[in-house]
């Protein structure tokens, strides 16, 4: 089978079954061992599993890398209100499509995870908010979530154990800033979806007032491998710092774009030259975003980089939720980095002044260097900006929108400068 | 058991200051002498902390801190005037005026428009935005209030206003970054709502703007003077802004303990009657079969004498509810003075309270003037139906003596006190019911004096005059403590606070209060209280 593209250099853990269409039934999760890691994780008790998911050193992969088993510690050990656990499949960061596919093909593993997680945070709902725009997605879901009740996987006294855990499943309205984990919550609630200010955090406040959790969805699926074989198999990959494997969504100028599921500190020239079959038509690279729209964008010369939490830092970037766009020497950085900032300014929630504003503004002076009427001053405007719309707001959204600024007018100035100089588009794409 | 510190220590640009634990490092700052910029946060109000105007430096903070939400804890050391904390305000408000239309000339709230204030203070001299500016243009949110989206500096004070406050949620965001604007929900609008004026007081800029008022005065043009609102019983504090000698427009101002910072759109609203013309100017004094005006010395002997002749067929007497307790306290006084009769008052009612469901202790009153508590206190007794007509039968045919202070009789018919032997009138106005008088002599307004009023708990507040009052209109209060003073050899009140002491010889709840006490506040009266030998 190949799943658009695979790679012999892959390690298949979570993506094992992307292809097989047999693998969202309950029937064929159960006989290929599925729901044994919630069974188990149910007689080990919620504390127990913390440490398993702690000893395992899994961070967080919905961008910001915590580590799960520390964010669900926080969780108040003895509740006396109800708490709850939120899957986040917003997935909306320009560059990633991998909570998507790890959905539609392996539902089950998901619902399994989120069960494992409720139960460590000793929650007994739990919610899974999908983005508004994944409608075959969240119908997958929704079918294996209807199986796994009627077999008694999911609800009260799961496989005869005793615990009770029920899981909704969310269509959100479509809203790249929904996948903020307390803007989430707001439109979870059924309010508008802004992001709250912090503190309080959700382990104290969180949706609907409760003690709150809140997991990416790749996350959540690595957890049921984790209970099964234990924390220290999962560290056999990767690094000390950045344990296990990762989904890695490669787009862009590369001959074999796609999800690849690697070992974390995997070499960022390999995955492009190797995995992915080289850059398109034999182009050479000129730059690689390697963590998603959000991070700082990395220069050929500087991708000789690993794709582990800490490599892709030392190389000046961030690993974010590890989405590769790769940029050929036929891409026009500028128009690229508008068209980021573009949808950073679609999506802000516009709560902020400094984003709200700050991010149509760029755009617009963006868009006019782009038709050659820009001036020289324009690029300290846009790196003042970016200065003041850093650490000013309620959520990093506004973060988000300057980092490809400042860090493409850094790299790339001269591009910007054949521009306002002289008129000219250094790419095409 | 030691006690746990209730207070913190900080140092704010340098200052130390010594606030109780939990304040917000906005309001530390205010202590510390500093007004930190903002625009989401207002007292009253939940703060998002979304304008991000107010960041301010904290040592050790990786990030500047919105000052608004962040509380002061010991030892935390504050800049508000830092090198980062003014280059993130420069920045913000930079980025408030890429899309606001700067279109001041023609904007109501030029003048005490607070991005004006800011951006002169602390802003970059030049913008540097080229791009073309965002066009919403403008939208009618019912009731009284426009809505200027180009304006709007996106605060959401007003959206909480509704949701909080007035709790009907009338007002939101529609769409997100900036194109968010505010809007209705559909057609309903803020018509129907009673407290949807506030709004308009609480947007930092001319966004949001009275109908009543626009186009009518520029803010530098209005004299601001404190007053209370005379249309019910809540008395609610207000400025009143004057121009040319005329109420321009109603502003509430902030009592915690009576209104915060709110009024209702009924008080608001009516104050025309407070402008109307066709006022009396001169003491009128019928004599013979005609009427001649002359000034107040000539009217008042005339006057004395005339109630030395007449008082030996009892006194009867109207007051208002309009009129300050000063006014009431010299009526009582004078009626005490001629043998005691009876003080009646008409007042109108509404059927219902209207109570701000946010701050409860709001209401406008059934009651629709502002004094008939103190009318009560003072032994009066109100008469009529809830329009306020009606109920001066015994008053009408009374045979001696009638006084009717401030109220204008609208009701009562030309035969009205035909078969008094002495009929006084004192008022703004005159009437067919006035025909019969003996004397009508013209007195001022609340608006045009000082005194007081009591409200619906028994709080006393105090007002200040506004407006000039006409020809040779004088408080009521000075005219009959006159009288009394004439009659009494004793010394005429020449100023409102000796007027008010008359108010404590007269009812117990007043007695031991003194007019240079009552604060800012206001003070409540002490109903147990009677006068010795009652
Ligand atoms: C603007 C913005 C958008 C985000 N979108 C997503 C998203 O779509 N999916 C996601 O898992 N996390 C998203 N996050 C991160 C979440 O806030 C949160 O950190 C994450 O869901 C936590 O899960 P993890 O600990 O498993 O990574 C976003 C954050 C920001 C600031
Ligand atoms: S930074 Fe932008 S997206 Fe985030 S809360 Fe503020 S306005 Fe909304
Ligand atoms: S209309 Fe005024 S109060 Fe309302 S959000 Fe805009 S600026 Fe703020
Ligand atoms: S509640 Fe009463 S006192 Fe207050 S503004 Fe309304 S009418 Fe005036």
């Amino acid at each position: 089978m190949a799943y658009p593209y695979v790679s012999d250099r892959e390690v298949r853990v979570l993506s094992r079954y992307f292809g097989d269409p047999m693998a969202r039934r309950v029937d064929t999760y159960v006989e290929r061992g599925g729901y044994q890691a919630a069974k188990k994780a149910f007689e080990m008790g919620p504390d127990a599993v913390i440490e398993e998911v702690k000893s395992s050193g899994l961070r967080g992969r919905g961008g910001a890398g915590f580590p799960t088993g520390v964010k669900w510690s926080f969780m108040p050990k003895e509740p006396t209100r109800p708490h709850y656990l939120l899957c986040n499949a917003d997935e909306s960061e320009p560059g990633t499509f991998k909570d998507r596919e790890l959905i539609r093909w392996d539902p089950h593993q998901l619902i399994e995870g989120v069960l494992i997680g409720a139960f460590a945070i000793r929650a007994k709902q739990a919610y899974i908010y999908c983005r508004g725009e994944f409608f075959e997605t969240t119908q997958v879901l929704a079918r294996a979530l209807e199986d796994a009740y009627a077999k008694g996987y999911v609800g009260k006294n799961i496989q005869g154990s005793g615990v009770d855990i029920d899981i909704t499943v969310h269509l959100g309205g479509g809203a790249y800033i929904c996948g903020e984990e307390t803007a989430l919550m707001n439109s979870l609630e059924g309010r508008r979806g802004t992001p709250r200010v912090k503190p309080p955090f959700p382990a104290a406040v969180g949706a609907f007032g409760m003690p709150t959790t809140i997991n990416n969805v790749e996350t959540l699926a690595a957890v049921p491998h984790i209970v099964n074989n234990g924390g220290a198999w999962y560290r056999q990959w990767g690094t000390e710092k950045s344990s296990g494997t990762k989904l890695f969504c490669v787009s862009g100028h590369v001959n074999k774009p796609g999800n690849y599921e690697l070992p974390l500190g995997f070499p960022l020239m390999d995955l492009i030259n190797d995995v992915c079959g080289g850059v398109r038509d034999g182009n050479k690279l000129k730059a690689v975003i390697p963590g998603g729209s959000s991070v700082p964008i990395l220069t050929a010369a500087e991708c000789d980089c690993a794709l582990s939490y800490e490599g892709v830092q030392e190389a000046g970037s961030m690993l974010g939720c590890a989405s590769v766009i790769v940029m050929d020497e036929t891409a026009d950085i500028v128009k690229q980095v508008r068209r980021m900032v573009q949808f950073y300014a679609h999506e802000s929630c516009g709560q902020c002044t400094p984003c709200r504003e700050g991010t149509a503004w760029m755009t617009r002076i963006l868009r006019r260097i782009e038709d050659g009427r820009g001036a020289e001053e324009d690029l300290d405007t846009l790196v003042e900006m970016s200065r003041q719309m850093t650490g000013t707001t309620i959520c990093v959204l506004s973060d988000s929108a300057g980092a490809p600024v400042v860090s493409s007018i850094n790299k790339f100035k001269d591009e910007y400068l054949a521009l306002i100089r002289r008129g000219e588009r250094v790419g095409v794409a | 058991m030691a006690d746990t510190p209730a207070t913190v220590t900080l140092t704010i640009d340098g200052r130390e200051v010594t606030v109780p634990k939990g304040t917000t490092l906005l309001k530390a700052a205010t202590e510390a002498g500093k007004d930190v910029p903002h625009y989401c946060y207002h007292d009253g109000l939940s703060s998002p902390a979304q304008c991000r105007l107010c960041l301010v430096e904290v040592e050790g903070a990786p990030k500047p801190m919105p000052s608004c939400v962040t509380q002061a804890m010991d030892g935390q050391v504050v800049r508000t005037e830092s090198e980062l904390a003014l280059d993130m305000r420069k920045g913000v408000l930079e980025f408030y005026l890429v899309n606001h239309p700067l279109d001041c000339p023609i904007c109501d709230m030029s003048g005490e428009c607070n991005l004006q204030n800011y951006v002169h203070e602390e802003g970059r001299e030049h913008g540097r935005s080229r791009e073309p500016k965002r066009v919403f243009g403008r939208d009618d949110f019912g009731g009284d209030v426009l809505y200027y989206g180009d304006r709007c500096v996106m605060c959401t004070r007003c959206v909480r206003f509704m949701s909080e406050v007035e709790q009907d949620h009338r007002l939101t965001v529609v769409e997100r970054g900036s194109r968010s604007v505010i809007d209705t929900f559909f057609e309903e609008g803020l018509e129907g709502t009673h407290w949807h004026g506030n709004v308009v007081d609480i947007c930092p800029v001319g966004a949001l703007v009275s109908k009543d008022f626009l186009y009518k005065a520029r803010a530098w043009d209005l004299t601001h003077t404190p007053g209370v609102c005379p249309n019910c019983s809540q008395g609610c504090n207000i400025d009143l802004h004057v121009r040319d000698n005329l109420v321009q427009r109603l502003k509430p101002r902030e009592n915690l303990e009576v209104n915060a910072f709110w009024m209702c759109d009924y008080g608001r609203g009516n104050y025309e009657w407070i402008n109307r013309g066709d006022r009396l100017e001169a003491p009128l004094v019928r004599e013979g079969g005609s009427t001649r005006a002359m000034g107040w010395k000539d009217a008042l002997s005339r006057l004395l004498a005339g109630v030395e002749g007449a008082s030996g067929k009892g006194i009867r007497a109207v007051a208002s509810p309009f009129s300050s307790n000063e006014d009431l306290a010299a009526l009582r006084a004078l009626v005490d003075e001629f043998g005691g009769g009876e003080i009646v008052y008409r007042s109108a009612r509404a059927e219902d309270e209207i109570v701000l469901k946010g701050f409860p202790t709001l209401a406008r009153r059934r009651d629709l003037a502002p004094n008939g508590k103190g009318a009560d206190l003072l032994g009066m007794k109100r008469v009529g139906g809830d329009d306020a007509t009606g109920g001066l039968e015994g008053v009408a045919g009374h045979g001696g003596i009638v006084i009717v202070l401030g109220d204008a009789l609208a009701d009562q018919g030309a035969d009205f006190g035909s078969a008094a032997a002495l009929y006084v009138y004192l008022g703004g106005h005159g009437g067919p019911a006035t025909a019969n008088a003996h004397f009508v002599l013209p007195t001022a307004t609340f608006a045009e004096t000082e005194g007081t009023f009591t409200n619906f708990e028994g709080r006393v507040q105090r007002f200040a005059p506004a407006l000039d009052a006409p020809g040779a209109s004088r408080p009521a209060w000075l005219v009959l403590n006159a009288l009394v003073a004439e009659r009494t050899q004793g010394e005429v009140p020449r100023t409102a606070a000796a007027a008010f002491a008359v108010a404590g010889t007269k009812a117990g709840p007043f007695a031991g209060m003194r007019y240079d006490e009552i604060g800012p506040r206001g003070a409540v009266v002490n109903e147990t209280v009677s006068l010795s030998g009652d």
